[in-house]
């Protein structure tokens, strides 16, 4: 398949239909080879293919506030096969952009999806990624994204991770932040499982400058034999520093759900809260709806849809 | 249609009776209220009414329209076209009022949605994209959860304690919307414990310590209210059965 049907294929798969709009940066790699790349000024994306993967630095330079989302799809058509990808992120002092990523693997049956990322924000800088997993209904995709952020002063970074469409297969997320004085973080996942999947998320925060702001959320809902195990971990050392800790999970029929929140403050001017909630569907909740005459798969469908689209 | 019967209905929760044989036919089309002081069984009868799972396990019987609904679901009652507006409504993370709406309505159309709304005096372009969650008022949701029973088109609605934490304004609406189901042919069964919504209705059913001491008129149970329920202490001898 030469690369134009390629990218046609993967856009289809993520409902965008060959065209983006008008004067929007995209690049889409395709397995371990970039196939498609459009850019904007003060935008750079090089790329350098390893032995085993893709090296990819993206950059934005010093100032340059980028307009429209730019758009990356990751993904592979075939059934079978490893992507692995070496992401450097450089967010150059008082520039901002934001990131939608389409990851989407839809004939899955076993595939390896590796994204090993290490991403600077700058001074003043904003940087927000919005990371959307589609995946076929096999299940047969180990997803394992890995992250180091360092926000400098002044920097705010917003990072969402959504997979609510197919089988999750086993995803392994494990991202850490680094906060310096005066930035902004926050981190959230939404996450359906189902079948045998397998999902276990990492997210870990240091609220290391004076004044620093941390989320971590998570919103998780598991059916049939799903599990999860959720790791909240986030450390306040800067003075008024501030951070959250939210994490909810839903749980039907033989799921199981996990979470471990750890909350660390190591000033004496900081401040960290935490709140967790795991349990089934409200009782009040699927009752007011199957009293409008929804059937109870109905009525927990329209829950879970809710309580996945929870901006926090 | 929207003729509700209860015969002889018991239940029995911890060797106690929440609710002792209590039987009622409440005529359809019209505006009945069951009254009584707190802990008389009231709001537990609508929920046995709806068939809530913890009040499921009754002795007696529940005929709709003739037909005997005591072994059906929530939802399956829903579907005949039985509902209830609960004291306090749900409320529900992340899903739209204008979800919440259609997945009520009937039709599946965004027009009765808006019209719901407007029936309940909120503006559709204001509420529709919002959460029917903490960031709504009490009073809000109570009109949404009564919007949702307006784009359902019941036959039966069961409205537990409808001007609880709601304002003068608000109940104003409620009424007026109580009477425009009225005017369709639905039936209504008030639960309260207060005069002003008792007005509202055409019968009136009195509970005392789960069971019916007393059915009458409206201007009769008002006078009973005004004793403050020293009447429940006089009526020891329920009514084998009340039929207007």
């Amino acid at each position: 398949m030469n690369d134009r049907k390629l990218i046609d294929e993967l856009l289809a798969s993520i409902s965008i239909h060959k065209h983006y709009p008008e004067g929007t940066a995209h690049v889409e790699i395709h397995g371990n080879r970039v196939i498609g790349v459009c850019l904007v000024d003060g935008l750079t994306v090089d790329s350098i293919e390893m032995k085993e993967g893709i090296g990819v630095t993206l950059r934005v330079a010093k100032g340059v506030k980028i307009k429209n989302p730019v758009h990356l799809c990751f993904g592979m058509i075939p059934e079978t096969g490893v992507q692995r990808i070496e992401m450097k992120t450089v967010i150059e002092d008082d520039a901002s952009v934001g990131f939608i990523a389409h990851c989407t693997f839809p004939n899955a049956r076993k595939i390896d999806h590796i994204m090993q990322a290490d991403i600077t924000i700058g001074n003043n800088a904003w940087y927000s990624y919005m990371e959307r997993h589609i995946h076929g209904d096999f299940g047969g995709i180990r997803v394992i994204p890995k992250a180091k952020v360092t926000l400098l002063e002044h920097a705010r970074f917003v990072t969402e991770f959504e997979l609510l469409k197919g089988r999750v297969g086993e995803i392994d997320i494990d991202y850490e932040t680094v906060c310096g004085a005066h930035s902004v973080m926050e981190m959230k996942s939404r996450i359906s499982g189902r079948g045998d999947d397998r999902i276990k998320i990492r997210e870990a925060a240091v609220l290391k400058g004076e004044y620093s702001k941390g989320l971590l959320a998570s919103n998780i809902a598991l059916k049939d034999h799903a599990s999860a195990e959720i790791y909240n971990d986030l450390r306040a050392e800067g003075a008024y520093a501030h951070g959250h800790v939210d994490c909810n999970e839903i749980v039907l029929g033989n799921a199981v759900a996990k979470a471990v929140p750890i909350v660390q403050v190591s000033n004496p001017k900081a401040h960290v809260t935490h709140e967790a909630a795991i349990g089934s569907v409200d009782s009040k909740q699927l009752q007011t709806l199957m009293s409008r005459g929804l059937c109870e798969e109905e009525a927990v469908d329209l829950i879970l849809q809710g309580m996945l689209s929870q901006k926090n | 249609m929207g003729k509700l019967e209860l015969k002889n209905l018991t239940l029995k929760l911890g060797g106690k009776n929440i609710v002792e044989n209590i039987s009622i036919n409440f005529r359809e089309g019209d505006i009945h209220a069951i009254v009584g002081p707190n802990g008389a069984g009231k709001s537990t009868l609508a929920q046995i009414i709806m068939g809530l799972p913890d009040y499921r396990d009754i002795e007696g019987e529940i005929l709709f329209d003739g037909k005997p609904i005591t072994g059906l679901t929530i939802d399956k009652r829903a579907k005949l076209g039985i509902t209830l507006a609960w004291q306090e409504p749900a409320r529900f993370q992340g899903v739209s009022v204008r979800s919440f709406l259609l997945a009520a309505a009937r039709d599946k159309t965004e027009e009765t949605v808006d019209l719901a709304l407007k029936m309940v005096g909120l503006a559709p372009e204001l509420y529709k994209d919002r959460a029917v969650d903490e960031t709504l008022s009490g009073g809000e949701r109570k009109r949404i959860e009564l919007a949702s029973i307006i784009a359902m088109r019941p036959k039966l609605v069961l409205m537990d304690e409808p001007d609880s934490g709601v304002d003068i304004e608000a109940i104003n609406n409620i009424f007026s919307v109580i009477h425009k189901l009225k005017e369709e042919g639905t039936t209504v069964i008030l639960i309260t414990h207060s005069a002003e919504v008792l007005k509202e209705a055409d019968h009136a059913f009195l509970l005392c310590r789960g069971k019916l001491v007393k059915k009458g008129s409206v201007e009769e149970m008002v006078c009973i209210f005004n004793g403050t329920y020293k009447t429940c202490e006089c009526l020891a001898q329920p009514e084998a059965e009340a039929i207007l």
